[in-house]
């Protein structure tokens, strides 16, 4: 039998560990090199994980993601700073509010998404989080193009958690937090069980949750706490993949890597209108050609018609077996029951609904383009 | 019965001519949740090292291989309806399929079980 093989492993380097390696370590968790990092790929199982996530709260760590803040005079010096990389409006991004959105390259590729955030009341001041596996490159490219007065800290000294799922804001909530009323993608300062965090309500998993990000050194504290809560268990890495994967979200390096664009990705959404217009942004000109005269290929979703997952590089073909693309994600879904999968395909291809093929083992196995996501998104969307 | 175990974590039950193929509970529990298996059809030639079966877990797919050259006699179809059945039963009820030996000299390569349990501890 083949043993599995973790992606992002170098051999080379001694791993890193997250202030947390010592808490998965003793709740039995198997601990697997990704992105530099020894993690927690699963705990109970990733069946069980990925199905009490969907149902309680799932708690992750997510520590390994860098963490860092752009600092400037002024909020529009930082974003226009920070608007000079990415596609997103940083100007117009409101106090206490979060943004998803990309570092592009001079061709409009992908060299990494990112959430960015501004604090209540921060003039100046915007939140970073970045990719484990890119934030050396990621730091190095931002750095080298900030004007004099901006300046980058990396965070080196805090931990990230996330807590994801239908009774995420309630276990919060208990521990003294006042995060209930907060809508999607609002951020701010919290208090969990006495312990101060930078709170945002976002995720990785399609649910409701919260990016938790406190002092390393109170991590370990913060992580007992909460899993001493029992509609609290701790997820691994396996069930994050299937739990993003069903969610639709995009992984980097699979889904979306330099040679995809935003709208090729279908990220379009995330590059709001005045930047649509003004450009300013690296790639600006193919992204508005895109735009305005379509792309050629595009990320669908796959709902494979059998049991046999597609993984990650399975050939797509049409109904004569020509080739139209590749698979970028696939696994098995749980909540879904069956395997599911995302990738790209020509354009004249991606509608929902067409019937394509998949060559799994040298088989050409049925599927068919469905819409993203696979399990409906449940953001919370406080009244307005 | 004879069984015996291979490197790759395979085991085989071996009556008269007949091998029975299986993962061992070690490699199930390297593999966490099972969720998809292929059996070979019946009649298939199998040789030594050969892929002769499909088995996914939610992460990644491993291919099983034959530990002897043979004739695939018997395919445990059921399975692939409860791929499951591989983490809670690997080396009894979660058999991939029964392969006519063609030759039975094979076998002395392979591990006994206190071999086997040697090799793994070694790991």
């Amino acid at each position: 039998m083949t043993t599995p093989v973790h992606a992002d492993h170098d051999p080379h380097s001694e791993p890193l560990k997250t202030p947390l390696y010592d808490a998965h370590v003793a709740l039995g968790a198997r601990m697997v090199p990704f992105a530099g990092y020894l993690m927690p790929v699963q705990y109970e199982g990733i069946l069980a994980e990925h199905a009490h996530c969907r149902a309680a709260a799932g708690l992750f760590d997510v520590s390994h993601m860098g963490q860092a803040t752009l600092r400037g005079p002024d909020h529009a010096t930082v974003a226009r700073a920070l608007e000079a990389l990415v596609p997103a409006d940083i100007l117009g991004l409101e106090p206490g509010r979060q943004r998803y959105s990309q570092l592009l390259n001079e061709r409009g590729g992908i060299l990494d998404d990112l959430m960015v955030h501004r604090a209540p009341g921060a003039d100046g001041p915007l939140g970073l989080v970045v990719n484990a596996a890119r934030k050396v490159a990621d730091y190095a490219h931002i750095a080298a193009r900030l004007p004099d007065d901006v300046l980058l800290e990396i965070h080196e000294e805090r931990a990230l958690l996330a807590l994801q799922g239908p009774e995420a804001a309630d276990v919060l909530t208990s521990l003294g937090a006042d995060v209930a009323g907060w809508d999607f993608m609002d951020v701010g300062p919290a208090s969990i069980a006495g312990i101060p965090a930078v709170v945002s309500r976002s995720g990785y998993t399609g649910e409701d949750g919260f990016e938790i990000s406190v002092n390393a050194d109170t991590a370990a504290g913060l992580w007992t706490i909460l899993t001493r809560d029992s509609r609290v268990r701790p997820i691994g890495l396996g069930a994050r993949d299937s739990l993003r994967l069903e969610g639709g979200l995009c992984l980097y390096g699979h889904d979306i890597d330099e040679t995809t664009t935003p709208v090729e990705a279908g990220l379009l959404w995330s590059i709001q209108k005045r930047r649509r217009e003004d450009g300013g942004f690296p790639g600006a000109d193919v992204v508005r050609a895109q735009i305005a005269e379509g792309v050629a290929r595009k990320r669908v979703g796959i709902r494979p018609d059998g049991r046999a997952p597609a993984r990650d590089g399975t050939e797509i073909v049409d109904g004569n077996g020509v080739a139209i693309g590749h698979v970028t994600s696939g696994g098995f879904g749980p909540t879904v029951g069956g395997p599911v999968a995302m990738g790209y395909v020509a354009a004249v291809h991606s509608r929902p609904g067409t019937s394509i093929g998949l060559v799994v083992r040298g088989k050409t196995l049925p599927a068919e383009i469905v819409f993203l996501p696979f399990v409906p998104a449940r953001f919370h969307r406080a009244p307005k | 019965m004879t069984k015996y175990y291979t490197e790759d974590h395979e085991w085989i039950a071996v009556t008269g001519n007949v091998a029975t193929l299986g993962i061992t509970d070690y490699a199930q529990a390297q593999l966490g949740d099972v969720v998809f298996v292929e059996v070979p059809s019946i009649g298939r030639k199998v040789k030594k090292g050969e892929e002769t079966a499909v088995v996914e877990s939610v992460k990644a797919a491993s291919e099983v291989y034959a530990p002897v050259t043979g004739t695939v006699v018997a395919a445990n179809e059921p399975l692939a309806d409860s791929p499951i059945t591989v983490n809670e039963d690997p080396e009894g009820a979660a058999w991939f399929c029964k392969i006519e030996l063609a030759d039975p000299s094979e076998l002395e390569v392979l591990m006994d079980e206190a071999a086997y349990k040697a090799f793994v501890e070694g790991l």
